[in-house]
């Protein structure tokens, strides 16, 4: 006898192990946390050498973005970003991150159609739901000020 | 002559005999436990090729090689080779064979690759059709996350259902004659599709078909479990292995926790190595069927082995388009024995 569909989920879930959620947070937290310690640390830094706050807050993120591109070419940040988790991926690193690992993954296909076409297939949706975001903030910002 | 029993199974009368197989492996592969097991082991995953898939390429076409060495055959002497991988178009496989100038029927069956391709060779030399027949598939880490998941590189987590795409490749070939482990018969399963959607977790996908196509054969053969020194499945993993123990029982109402094996769960050391729920792709079965299986089959330390070959049948786009994963399972009887079953 066939057992239902809905059984078998139940199987399936009581036979998986879960992921240990309390240990990845833990992680997450202070990989994260470090990320954000050092980038501040640096901005604070700029600040007292006499950078204004914006171009602080430039410097900052590319710094980051090239750390992370640097690490990933290196082979090093998945075996981080394993680890940490949304500690990596949310702050910009795992962006540059998701723009750099299929650029290097698809050179095999040749600059066209290898890295350069396929170096936005993760960070794609971002940038097309990020930009439109932004254009329906900005027009009610503009409807409403 | 090819004989159908029950309700899916062939007995194969004058079974055809394997006359070399081997298994060939990267790093991973090296590390764990079955690392004595193959013939040639490459000390880097990209085997010395410029690509991935090329390297993948590299894997199967030494496997045959080595198996044909083994079988004292020279290309020529052999008919046809049925072969298949996991990359689309079963790219591995066409650029493996490529030099070789053996005939070709390309197959694919996901991570049942191994099984079916040993089934369909054993029916056709059986029949006469060939005199020896090679069965060959291999799979690649690198190339199928390349192609399946996200690039390497990528900085994401993998759940602990997800399994370990094997880096390596397994070739038999097999002969209408000669000394040697022989397929006594052979099943070909159908589709089971228990509506599991999550796609890091084949094991549950594939359970199903394995558990059904354990079932009809030993209903066809009326045989029991203790008949076999192993049933041995392809590459369940440990969410798998549970699922199947739990489905035989709780749907055909048989156990065979005495004498199962799973090559996902043989081929890394889970504890060591980095493979979460166990080792998975077409190499992985194939490997330890070809490497470990077969020559302890010719050495009577085994002497009846089922061997259930199970493969996950989705696409790239299939789970995208919010299917679930077809399950597939294929089964061989291999036999070290002088006395027929």
């Amino acid at each position: 006898m066939q057992i239902p569909a809905e059984e078998y989920k139940k199987m399936c879930d009581a036979a998986s192990k879960p992921t240990d959620g309390v240990r990845c947070a833990v992680k997450a937290f202070l990989i994260g946390g470090t990320i954000c310690a050092f980038a501040q640390a640096m901005c604070d830094a700029l600040l007292a050498f006499g950078t204004e706050q914006e171009t602080a807050d430039f410097i900052v993120m590319l710094v980051l973005i090239a750390l992370t591109a640097v690490l990933t070419a290196a082979g090093v940040f998945d075996r981080i970003a394993k680890h940490a988790g949304a500690g990596t991926f949310v702050p910009v690193t795992g962006f540059a991150n998701a723009v750099v690992s299929p650029a290097m993954e698809f050179s095999s296909e040749g600059r066209v159609l290898g890295t350069a076409s396929q170096m936005f297939r993760i960070a794609g949706p971002v940038l097309v739901y990020g930009s439109a975001a932004a254009v329906a903030y900005g027009f009610f910002y503009w409807l409403f000020r | 002559m090819a004989e159908r029993i029950g309700e899916n199974t062939i007995l194969l009368s004058r079974p055809p005999v394997i006359l070399g197989a081997a298994a060939v492996g990267t790093p991973a592969e090296a590390a764990g436990p079955l690392a004595g097991a193959f013939d040639y082991l490459y000390d880097s995953a990209k085997a010395g090729a410029k690509t991935w898939e090329q390297a993948e390429s590299r894997l199967q076409s030494k496997a045959v090689r080595l198996a044909l060495e083994k079988a004292q055959l020279a290309p020529e002497h052999v008919q046809l080779m049925l072969a298949g991988d996991l990359l689309n178009q079963c790219m591995a496989t066409s650029f493996a064979v490529r030099g070789l100038h053996i005939p070709l029927a390309g197959v694919y069956g996901a991570c049942s690759t191994m099984a079916l391709t040993l089934a369909l060779a054993a029916v056709l030399t059986e029949s006469g059709a060939v005199q020896n027949a090679a069965a060959a598939t291999s799979s690649h880490f690198c190339a199928a996350e390349k192609q399946f998941r996200m690039p390497l590189e990528y900085g994401g987590q993998r759940p602990p259902t997800a399994q370990w795409t094997a880096s390596a490749a397994g070739a038999a070939v097999i002969g209408d004659r000669g000394e040697g482990v022989r397929i006594e018969a052979v099943h070909f399963g159908r589709i089971e599709d228990y509506g599991v959607t999550d796609s890091a977790n084949m094991g549950a996908a594939m359970a199903p078909a394995a558990a059904g196509t354990i079932a009809s054969f030993l209903r066809d053969t009326e045989t029991r479990p203790r008949d076999y020194d192993m049933i041995l499945t392809g590459d369940l993993g440990a969410v798998g292995t549970r699922l199947l123990l739990q489905l035989l029982a709780k749907e055909h109402g048989v156990s065979i926790a005495d004498v199962h094996a799973d090559c996902g769960l043989m081929l890394y050391d889970r504890n060591v190595q980095d493979v979460h729920a166990g080792g998975s792709g077409c190499g992985c079965s194939a490997a330890v069927v070809c490497g470990h299986i077969v020559p302890r089959l010719r050495a009577r330390t085994l002497r009846r082995v089922l061997f259930v070959g199970t493969g996950a049948l989705l696409s790239g786009v299939s789970p995208l388009q919010g299917e679930s994963v077809p399950g597939i399972a294929h089964a061989v009887l291999l036999s070290g024995d002088s006395e027929r079953m």
